[in-house]
């Protein structure tokens, strides 16, 4: 009987009781979802394009901040290093578009997933061999990037809120908000509609598959870069941050691999599943359940939606 | 990027020469290094793999070497990540290495099985497995000065100092925060006793590894549990993030203590928030000492050395140089007692049973000062040595503490328990057969 007190009655009771930490611990897991909804669109942006499922997403993250704080380091003043970096991030989609992608046009999605493999140690090394190994600290305060939190006094006691992650919740929604338009309202938007439901088909309609892959991946660099100086700015910039990435699969299994809402509805429930099961269950088994519960909360909605939240149903004859 | 690539190139070539023209073997001895440069945890790898590089290549450069044989360096890049390790201990034990340096607590578990058949001493400098500083259990394995086990109660023992004492412990609430692997999960069992035996509440808080820059969840609970006390075990990233996160949730600095690996760029990575953080150490941090001037001025200032200049000194650089130096006279010590000059693994599994760094010795080496005397027997393979509590002032590491001695009478029975206990287990760990030599 303890245990199904434990599980199923204490919790909540710990809610009611210190309704603060709930609230704070709700907030924390938004943040935290909406970083993760932010690695997951770099995926989900690439796989609508190509049906390609970039292992690369990752570590273009890191590469993107290592570069931004590699080129302020060098003496570059910080608003120019950041436009630099959008432009080291153009060059690395025309870099991939032309040397990875094009030579493995009509190959099978196995084949450009493989190459993405590929990219991703070639990334590391050059990174490491530019930058280094060693961390690096993020240029918060260049960026006009706020530091420090507002503590409000609520419910019996304080939530405390860090600038530094609300500026993260504000650019990531704008950033969602600026994709769906732009994936649903532009002429390129509709045309890597198309290039993500046929290639051929897009190309018989005189759409440039190298041009929109060159958009989207360097599309992705861009939310690349943003995630980048966002967990950057919470730890360090580091190669540690490519291991991050890999909590965008459960949002990814969550919210459908072709869907922006999806990714971002997949990574606040993955963020805020994740949190409030840690503080509140985590305990009952000696804690440290972040790093799969994840996983399980993404199993849950899979028994009763296969193809994710948002993503397309695929029915084939057989 | 200019200087690294020449200095990548300098090394090709040097190391080409050693190929085309292979020095006798009787004039060499091989030391495989096991670093990480690379991946999560390269910032606490590469300040450690500079130190430690540094240290021997000036001795190569000063002395020609150790005791007229030269030291054949190889990193061996291992990412922190068991698997490749035990890859890079596979790919060197052919090349008869003196001692292996695995530089990770996962990866030093399943070499010590290892090392006793490949007849290749282990050097696991502070971490590792508490349990084989029995040296009669464990006759091929190393882990001076200290072990985790020890850390651990010399943290408690200082916590129980600002308290007034450790009866004071009474009702006190502690918190544990750790990588969740091997190396933090390692003092658990001591610290599970010491909660018992002085009456204090402990509370874990495990970070897995790839949610060590998102502690968000474990400093909640924090907040909620209000220990008065913080202890961590952390590496790589989850310290900077730790102390990040402790300062956000408004926890005193001052009651923050970890084990003695977090460094300089952990702390700076943490900003002002890590003002007043405290860490063990038990060697000296700066380069007032002869042997680190060597190192500037024979490495460093060649070009031989990966380390930016200002780097050099930081406390996980001259961790790497402490390690290093212990290697050295390992190899010093069996060619003192074998009387050869290109010693293998077996001569100096014997060296460093007898090593005896004494304050005339530690002068001799440029390093007066530097560490504390420490001094190995065929029993005892770590030394126990005290370590000082060090803490950030905001820009560097402030010494604050005497030494603290490790409380021998708590964690000497457990450890020799825990040896017990593992060759108990391991089916069929063989009874030291190695002789004792005299000088131990």
């Amino acid at each position: 009987m303890d245990i199904l007190y434990n599980i199923f009655i204490d919790p909540f009771v710990q809610m009611g009781s210190a309704p603060d930490l709930f609230v704070q611990t709700l907030w924390e897991g938004l943040v935290s979802g909406v970083l993760y909804a932010l690695i997951a669109l770099g995926f989900v942006l690439i796989f609508k394009a190509s049906g390609v499922f970039n292992f690369a997403q990752g570590i273009m993250v890191v590469f993107a901040a290592l570069t931004l704080v590699g080129l302020y380091e060098a003496g570059v003043p910080a608003i120019l290093a950041l436009v630099l970096t959008i432009g080291v991030m153009f060059v690395l989609a025309v870099g991939v578009e032309r040397i990875v992608l094009r030579p493995l046009v009509n190959q099978p999605d196995i084949i450009l997933f493989m190459a993405t493999f590929g990219l991703t140690y070639f990334l590391i090394g050059f990174g490491e061999l530019v930058f280094g190994g060693n961390p690096k600290v993020m240029i918060t305060d260049e960026l006009y990037l706020p530091r420090g939190s507002v503590e409000f006094e609520m419910l019996g006691g304080f939530v405390s809120l860090q600038k530094i992650d609300i500026t993260a919740a504000v650019i990531a929604s704008i950033m969602v908000a600026s994709l769906a338009v732009f994936f649903q309202k532009t002429r390129i938007g509709r045309a890597l509609r198309a290039v993500a439901d046929s290639h051929k088909a897009a190309l018989s309609v005189g759409i440039s598959l190298n041009q929109i892959w060159i958009i989207v991946w360097f599309t992705a660099g861009i939310v690349a870069l943003a995630t980048g100086i966002m967990w950057g700015a919470r730890s360090e910039v580091s190669f540690a941050l490519q291991i991050i990435a890999l909590k965008a699969l459960p949002v990814l299994i969550l919210g459908g691999f072709t869907s922006v809402p999806g990714a971002i509805v997949g990574g606040l429930i993955i963020g805020v599943g994740e949190k409030l099961g840690e503080f509140y269950w985590g305990p009952l088994v000696g804690s440290g359940i972040e790093s799969w519960l994840a996983y399980v909360i993404a199993l849950g909605f899979l028994l009763f939606r296969p193809q994710g939240l948002f993503g397309e149903k695929i029915i084939e004859r057989i | 990027m200019v200087r690294k690539l020449s200095t990548i190139l300098a090394t090709a070539v040097v190391a080409s020469a050693a190929f085309a023209v292979p020095a006798k073997a009787q004039d060499s001895v091989y030391v495989p290094l096991f670093t990480y440069r690379t991946g999560p945890f390269s910032g606490s790898g590469i300040p450690i793999a500079n130190g430690m590089r540094d240290y021997l290549t000036m001795l190569n450069e000063r002395d020609g070497g150790i005791g007229g044989a030269k030291l054949i360096l190889e990193e061996c890049e291992t990412g922190y990540d068991t698997k490749k390790g035990v890859e890079c201990y596979e790919a060197v034990k052919g090349k008869k290495p003196v001692m292996v340096n695995p530089w990770s607590t996962g990866i030093t578990l399943p070499l010590i099985p290892r090392a006793a058949v490949d007849k290749i001493p282990i050097l696991s400098m502070a971490y590792g497995l508490s349990a084989s500083a029995d040296g009669d259990t464990f006759p091929w394995i190393f882990n001076p000065p200290n072990t985790y086990w020890d850390g651990l109660s010399m943290i408690i023992k200082y916590i129980g100092e600002q308290e007034g004492g450790l009866d004071k412990l009474k009702g006190k609430k502690i918190g544990y925060i750790y990588l969740d692997a091997g190396f933090g999960r390692e003092p658990l069992p001591l610290f599970d006793q010491l909660s018992r035996d002085l009456g204090f509440e402990l509370k874990l808080y495990p970070v897995p590894a790839d949610s060590m820059q998102n502690q968000s969840s474990q400093w909640l609970s924090v907040r909620r549990d209000r220990p008065d006390y913080m202890v961590m075990y952390g590496w790589g990233a989850l310290n900077p993030t730790a102390v990040k996160e402790a300062a956000k949730i408004n926890f005193p600095m001052e009651k923050f203590i970890s084990i003695w690996w977090p460094g300089d760029d952990d702390l700076r990575s943490a900003g002002a928030g890590g003002k007043g953080f405290k860490t063990l150490n038990w060697h000296a941090v700066g380069t007032d000492f002869p042997a680190l001037q060597d190192i500037q001025k024979l490495v460093v200032d060649k070009g031989l050395s990966q380390a930016q200049k200002n780097s050099v000194g930081e406390v996980l650089y001259n961790r790497g140089v402490y390690n290093s130096m212990l290697i050295a006279e390992g190899i010093r010590n069996a060619q003192k007692i074998t009387g050869k000059t290109a010693v293998t693994g077996e001569d100096v599994r014997r060296g460093l049973e007898t090593l005896d760094l004494n304050e005339a010795r530690l002068k001799e080496l440029g390093l007066e000062g530097f560490a504390g005397p420490i001094k190995l027997t065929c029993a005892d393979h770590n030394g126990h040595r005290p370590a000082f509590m060090q803490q950030w002032d905001g820009q560097k590491w402030v010494k604050i503490s005497e030494p603290i001695e490790p409380m021998a009478d708590r964690v000497k029975p457990l450890l020799e328990a825990a040896a017990k206990d593992y060759a108990e287990k391991s089916t069929g760990w063989p009874k030291r057969t190695e002789p004792c030599d005299k000088q131990s």
